[in-house]
């Protein structure tokens, strides 16, 4: 089958799902995907593109639905709307034919990690690479201009699919909009608020059983890994401003930030990775392919080379190691846009559509 | 335990609390334990004040008097009075289970007072009562159907299960009988409804087979209840035989008007709020030509109740409506004149009885009614659809079952549809059946285990 016509009929089936839903409605306690589905009569593309997004994949509306299978209803709302989310990130990535890097994932960055990895063996393999110091092998400047272009350009076309999105929602434009409505938004996102069930006792992943576990290694990688943007950015600027040069000791800003997000993001992509390995099959998307893990791998062989890269100073791996620590970042960097690091995006523009459509709903 | 749905389980986790050793027979596959219990969304609880669940107060006389009224007094009041005041703790107890509650479901009119509302609904409630019953060590036995029970006098010696190759007796202290109604059993429907049976819909489980009713009875146990006697809501006729749960209602026969096969109405469809009335239109439906029912209105009430589940019928005249309908198309349009002509204008407001009725129709429409006039139409076809059935056995205020003579069976108790009639003669009021499963599920817990204990 075509893409399109998996979606088209991935969205027949979303709105097939939200038809018996709206007229049950026993969920609707659970999370915000329910109270939206209630605003409405009929489920057009942007209704399920939006719904689909605005759901966390918790569960606990497939393991209290009494539709789900065996009944004849089959109904999956989390499967659903976990293949409509993967191919929502296909319809708007910018540029559209990238989008394809969304069919196969796990293989797309399988294989930018191995091109990653060549090229820069290839680039700086040389005579340098017995050096002890960073910079001796790979010059900084060099460095921060080739991570910052690939970074520029990642970030360019995340911003253009997630605008892309955020038109097809029909959400009127961020400076038009009120900010209430970004703030309580982001703070939904940040706080996972909708991986608490409805009634704070956690959802029902990794099984049926309500639990926190996700929330928290969630938490763990999301913090791991904006600490390790911050010790980067913090760095940044101590190189630029101040000309205070890299490596730094143990108690300085970017090792602190860098250190305990680094270990947030070991610790929270092996928790995720183990909860999705030991959960039930009902609720999991049927068309995932390795999106979810290689996003989680590649931040996580991140964190550990980085860490290691750390201990590793002064010794002669130093060079190897800090090739192998670039390549998984060069690697992570050229995915970003195209893997599962945009749900987050996604579901942050789903959310403040969310607190916007409540407040248009309750002025009228 | 015989039964795994609320009833069962209550008394089960009850029991193994005060230290009994507890097995639960669940005679339905573990994809569709807790028969309707997995179908239900709330319970009905007395209350002094509000709780975090139910606004104001419902009082036990208060409460009473609703129930006097959708059984026109048949109840057992001594029975019915435990109930309402036991019931003031069934909220608590669930929570303190692993349950959740929500305010009330959107959609649902007047509630907040007296339901309470299960976060993700019966299910959710089954789940957490089944992880707590396998946390105090409870054994659960699922495609446990029991199929015969022996007695000594007065006294339950074991039960006989169902099994592959061979059956199995189970013996044990104490018996408790929480297997739900008969309304799965169509032959059995039958016998007391006659053939219109086979063209009943059954909104719950598929595994209410009555037997253990049918083994109870057998070995004198008293008759409860009256066979004909059950919940019976008018549902959308395309749902399933069985286990539709509530998507498959239709929300909108207060707005409209409703005809059976030869276009004629046969009932105010205004008479009350639609949640006060939507279980009678079930016999209402069963005692036309084919047990069907037709609900139609009009583009002025589009949007204006519970969406159903499937799409309606729709049409640009009502000629054609009735054309795809398959029922008289003059009749049709002749009913309809006819009720046009003689509603009297008023203010509509679908939020209270509003007093829009007709003036001169045999049949009269005595709230929300408009004139049908405005294109497209649409129709929903109704069929009568079972949510319980109240005949079983009659028992004591601790649960205990009685004898066709009136005496006790020393070691034998009852909770659930099993024994919903003694307290529910006739009629319905939302929420109840959780009621009594709850409060007759703890007694039956409680004093089964002292009974075995002991």
């Amino acid at each position: 089958m075509r893409l399109t016509d998996l979606q088209s009929a991935t969205q027949v089936e979303a709105e097939r799902i939200m038809t018996i839903c709206n007229a049950c409605r026993y969920c609707e306690g659970h999370c915000a995907v329910f109270p939206a589905m209630e605003k409405r009569l009929a489920f057009g593309q942007a209704d399920v593109e939006y719904l689909a997004n605005l759901c966390h994949n918790c569960g606990s509306c497939y393991h209290h639905c009494q539709y789900a299978d065996p009944h004849e209803f089959q109904v999956n709302v989390p499967q659903t709307f976990s293949d409509l989310r993967q191919q929502t990130y296909a319809t708007y990535a910018f540029p559209r034919f990238m989008g394809k890097a969304f069919e196969n994932n796990g293989m797309w960055a399988t294989i930018i990690t191995v091109l990653s990895f060549f090229s820069l063996f290839w680039f700086f393999g040389g005579s340098s690479f017995a050096g002890a110091a960073f910079y001796d092998i790979i010059p900084h400047s060099l460095m921060a201009n080739t991570f910052g272009a690939v970074g520029a350009v990642a970030l360019l076309a995340l911003v253009a699919g997630i605008v892309r999105y955020w038109r097809a929602l029909c959400l009127p434009s961020p400076l038009k909009l009120h900010w209430g409505h970004i703030i309580t938004g982001i703070k939904q996102g940040v706080t996972l608020k909708y991986l608490d069930g409805g009634s704070g006792d956690g959802c029902t992943y990794p099984n049926e059983a309500p639990s926190h576990a996700r929330r928290i290694f969630h938490q763990l990688t999301f913090f791991g890994f904006m600490l390790c943007f911050g010790a980067t950015s913090v760095g940044t600027v101590y190189h630029y401003g101040f000309d205070w040069i890299a490596p730094y000791a143990f108690l300085t800003v970017p090792k602190i930030l860098g250190i305990s997000g680094g270990i947030g993001l070991i610790i929270g992509p092996i928790g995720l990775l183990w909860l999705k390995y030991t959960a039930d099959d009902g609720p999991k998307a049927t068309a995932n392919k390795g999106m979810d893990a290689a996003f989680l791998i590649l931040l996580l062989m991140t964190s550990i080379t980085g860490l290691v890269l750390m201990l590793a100073k002064g010794s002669i791996l130093l060079g190897p190691i800090l090739i192998i620590h670039l390549s998984f970042v060069l690697a992570l960097f050229i995915t970003l846009p195209y893997g599962k690091f945009v749900h987050g995006f996604y579901r942050l523009v789903a959310l403040i559509k969310y607190a916007f459509e409540n407040e248009e709903s309750s002025n009228n | 335990m015989v039964g795994g749905g609320h009833a069962g389980l209550t008394a089960a986790i009850c029991a193994a609390e005060l230290g009994a050793s507890v097995c639960i027979l669940e005679g339905s596959p573990r994809t569709h334990r807790a028969g309707n219990s997995r179908h239900t969304r709330n319970l009905r609880p007395m209350h002094e004040g509000p709780t975090f669940v139910l606004q104001d107060t419902y009082t036990e006389d208060e409460y009473f008097d609703d129930l006097m009224r959708v059984t026109d007094g048949i109840t057992n009041e001594h029975l019915a009075r435990m109930t309402i005041r036991e019931s003031a703790d069934s909220v608590q107890w669930l929570y303190d289970h692993g349950v959740r509650f929500q305010p009330p479901l959107g959609g649902t009119l007047h509630l907040g007072r007296t339901n309470a509302f299960f976060l993700g609904g019966g299910k959710a409630v089954m789940n957490a009562l089944y992880r707590e019953a396998e946390r105090l060590g409870i054994e659960i036995h699922y495609d446990a159907e029991v199929i015969d029970l022996e007695f000594e006098v007065d006294t339950f010696k074991n039960a006989t299960v169902k099994y592959e190759p061979e059956n199995k007796v189970i013996s044990a202290a104490t018996l408790v009988a929480a297997s739900g109604g008969f309304e799965s059993n169509t032959d059995w429907l039958k016998e007391a409804w006659g053939a219109v049976a086979e063209n009943f819909l059954i909104r719950g489980t598929p595994y209410n087979m009555g037997g253990m009713i049918k083994l109870l009875h057998k070995n004198a146990a008293q008759q409860i209840g009256d066979p004909k006697q059950c919940h019976a809501v008018a549902i959308d006729g395309r749902a399933p035989k069985f286990d539709g749960g509530i998507v498959t209602r239709v929300d909108c026969v207060s707005l409209g008007i409703v005809v059976n096969d030869q276009a004629h109405r046969f009932y105010d469809e205004g008479e009350d709020f639609w949640p006060k009335r939507y279980a009678i239109w079930g016999r209402l439906v069963a005692a036309q030509n084919n047990q069907v029912g037709h609900v139609i209105i009009d583009q002025k009430s589009k949007g204006a109740f519970m969406p159903p589940v499937f799409p309606p019928i729709v049409a640009d005249t009502i000629g054609e409506l009735a054309q795809k309908i398959g029922i008289d198309e003059e009749q049709l349009i002749e009913t309809i004149e006819d009720f046009n002509q003689s509603v009297v204008p008023g203010n509509f407001d679908h939020t209270e009885l509003d007093g829009c009725h007709t003036d001169g129709l045999k049949i009269a429409k005595t709230n929300w009614a408009r004139t049908i006039d405005q294109p497209p139409y649409s129709a929903y076809s109704l069929k009568p659809g079972i949510t319980f059935t109240y005949l079983g056995v009659g028992v004591t205020d601790k649960a205990q079952v009685l004898m066709e003579d009136g005496a006790k069976y020393k070691n034998v108790f009852a909770a659930g549809e099993i024994m919903a009639g003694n307290v529910l003669g006739k009629g319905y009021l939302a929420g109840i059946g959780m009621t009594i499963g709850g409060v007759f599920g703890r007694k039956a817990g409680k004093e089964a285990a002292k009974n075995a204990l002991n």
